[in-house]
């Protein structure tokens, strides 16, 4: 009796969030996966790859969403990590910081976008206090639907600040799994801060940091709201257009489609992390 | 090569003192032993040595050098932790380098220097190993060894054997001490573990809540112990106490009587603690009545605990010894190596 309730506890305590996963996760995924390769009128048929690919905006979405990635992640992983080691130096009043970093994390995408839409328009707080205080005299269009480079960086500003806090807690969480032993035998054996915090630190941190880049990454390919507050449609992005089609353009196939091509690349950044960043087998303590 | 001077160290965490006024001289070469129950401040005091705590008042100086206000990586000395914080991202011959990159030494006296320390300790079959692939023993070596190539006059060691096994620490103890023989530094050594302090120490320093209690060879301090503490501290088993006080030449406490051949004048009438040690007491024909509680056969020896009027005592016997629980015998104490505490102060007598 006693051995057949612990058989099936575990089974019986994974139930829920399996259920969770296979309602909300897995078959999503699959009729996703159904509608990208069924055609319009029925049949199996990859022509809604062929429209995705040969879609006007497909490049310039492909492009932008490639660009955001390699201007976010690496930006927002170096931040939380100096934020990170900051806090962690447990100087007066590091408390403070972690929750002033962390307020973004309470404000939802769609919000944190709009509020930067508001630092950032024609009439928007940056350009009224560049104004006041006399550093110009007309307001600069950082959002005009030519000025590509003012676009990206608002968009990396409002993303860098709206999820660094993420990798920053997770990063927090990591360091404080390393024993203090360790920072003092390196303190003690000759290695200045920041000799300390490469050759000690970062490798013991790699676990954290690996889930910390998979998390942000998925992140970044499915960067959507964001874009759409601060640039609407002046800057495509895989997931926009994803959304595009499916709510302006009516086609679900296609729509799926990119969410496809999404799903594979994430799983293609995902696997290049853990090779790369994976912990040797003989790392490993048992 | 250097000696270690801690001259008046105070350290306070919050508002508990932890270390009060402490000052002690390390000779060049020495091996000191600090030994306390935990929490006298035993790790403390190390730490102010390697730096890893500032101290809220006095000097440490290492050699001529007054080292209070550096970094621990500027003092020149190297450390075993009790964790042995060996680095898991590391080998073993990355680990026992680890010192000596820091220190940006050329690569070609790293290797040498890194074969040395491997060959010192064992460990050359395992320079390219993970430390998760070692075992317990292995892996404390590699922490000496990490601390011993840095050719630091001064090493200062934490506990490093309390996370072996009995037959290890055995082992690792010798080990240890004929290290020191061989490269000589001048060394601290912390440990709870009395029979480690008395094995090892060329000193020891027996320290109780913050402060030193008493400091002395092993013999020495195993024979005449400063207080009652020092005494019930040191040795397996603890020295023996029984409370009384000498009236008519004799020292009388509660339901015992001992005889004394030549009482001291000075100690007449005055309320005291008698030490003795398990082995300073023999079973006899006649002499002080006792009653045997436990008798443990030791192998070697035998521990016969007895009641003495009220006051349970361990007496060291022969191994063949033949008594029983419950039977009546009669004790004889060697006068020369009693040892009198002042029953108010626990503090030592002098004669």
């Amino acid at each position: 009796m006693r051995a057949r309730t612990e058989q099936f506890l575990p089974f019986a305590l994974l139930l829920p969030s399996i259920g969770f996963l296979g309602l909300l996760i897995v078959i999503p995924m699959v009729q996703a996966l159904l509608l990208a390769v069924m055609a319009e009128g029925g049949g199996f048929s990859l022509e809604n790859f062929q429209r995705m690919f040969a879609d006007v905006n497909f490049s310039d979405a492909w492009r932008n969403t490639l660009l955001l990635l390699i201007l976010i992640v690496p930006l927002q992983i170096v931040l939380a990590l100096c934020m990170a080691l900051l806090i962690n130096s447990r100087f007066r009043g590091h408390g403070f910081f972690l929750y002033v970093y962390a307020i973004p994390l309470a404000i939802s995408d769609l919000a944190a976008g709009i509020l930067w839409l508001a630092v950032f328009t024609e009439r928007g707080y940056l350009n009224s206090t560049l104004q006041n205080a006399g550093v110009i005299s007309q307001p600069i269009l950082f959002l005009s639907f030519d000025n590509l480079g003012g676009i990206l960086t608002a968009i990396v500003i409002a993303e860098s600040w709206r999820a660094t806090a993420i990798v920053l807690i997770i990063l927090i969480a990591g360091l404080q799994l390393i024993p203090r032993d360790f920072f003092e035998a390196a303190d003690l054996f000759g290695a200045n801060r920041l000799r300390r915090t490469v050759h000690v630190v970062l490798p013991l941190l790699r676990p954290s940091l690996q889930s910390a880049l998979i998390i942000r990454t998925i992140f970044a390919f499915q960067t959507f709201a964001v874009v759409f507050a601060l640039a609407g449609r002046n800057m495509p992005v895989l997931a926009g257009e994803a959304y595009t089609w499916y709510a302006t353009n009516r086609n679900e196939h296609v729509a799926a489609a990119y969410a496809v091509l999404l799903l594979g690349l994430t799983i293609v950044a995902t696997v290049v992390y853990l090779r790369v960043l994976g912990l040797r087998e003989a790392e490993v303590q048992r | 090569m250097a000696s270690i001077t801690i001259d008046g160290v105070n350290k306070i965490f919050g508002k508990t003192p932890a270390l009060k006024d402490i000052s002690l001289e390390i000779r060049d070469g020495e091996f000191m032993v600090l030994l306390g129950p935990s929490g006298c401040g035993k790790t403390t005091l190390l730490r102010c040595v390697a730096g890893l705590e500032q101290v809220n008042a006095g000097h440490v100086k290492i050699g001529e050098r007054d080292v209070t206000g550096l970094a621990p990586r500027d003092r020149n000395i190297a450390m075993v932790f009790q964790s042995y914080a060996v680095f898991p991202h590391m080998t073993v011959g990355g680990n026992i380098g680890f010192g000596l990159r820091m220190k940006r030494r050329p690569k070609d006296e790293i290797a040498k220097r890194v074969q040395e320390g491997a060959e010192l300790l064992g460990l050359v079959p395992f320079l390219d190993r993970y430390p998760a692939q070692l075992s317990g023993g292995q892996r404390q070596r590699v922490a000496v060894a990490r601390a011993l190539v840095m050719d630091a006059p001064v090493l200062l060691m934490d506990e490093p054997l309390s996370n072996l096994d009995a037959l290890l620490r055995l082992q690792a103890r010798a080990d240890l001490k004929r290290l020191h023989k061989e490269v000589k530094r001048t060394t601290i050594y912390v440990t709870h573990d009395q029979v480690e302090a008395m094995s090892m120490g060329d000193r020891i320093a027996v320290m109780r809540e913050g402060a030193i209690e008493q400091l002395g060879a092993p013999m020495e301090i195993y024979d005449n112990p400063a207080t009652q503490f020092v005494g019930g501290f040191i040795g397996s088993p603890p020295m023996n106490f029984l409370r009384g006080a000498v009236r008519d030449g004799s020292f009388a406490g509660e339901g015992f009587s001992l005889p004394m051949s030549r009482p001291r004048a000075d100690l007449q009438g005055r309320e005291m603690v008698l030490g003795v040690r398990a082995e300073h007491i023999t079973i006899a024909g006649d002499g002080v009545p006792a009653r045997v509680m436990v008798v443990e056969p030791l192998g070697s020896h035998a521990l016969v605990t007895v009641l003495v009027g009220k006051t349970a005592v361990k007496i060291q016997a022969p191994i063949d010894v033949a008594v029983r629980p419950d039977q009546a015998i009669n004790l004889r104490f060697d006068e020369a190596t009693l040892r009198w505490m002042d029953a108010g102060t626990g503090s030592a007598i002098q004669h």
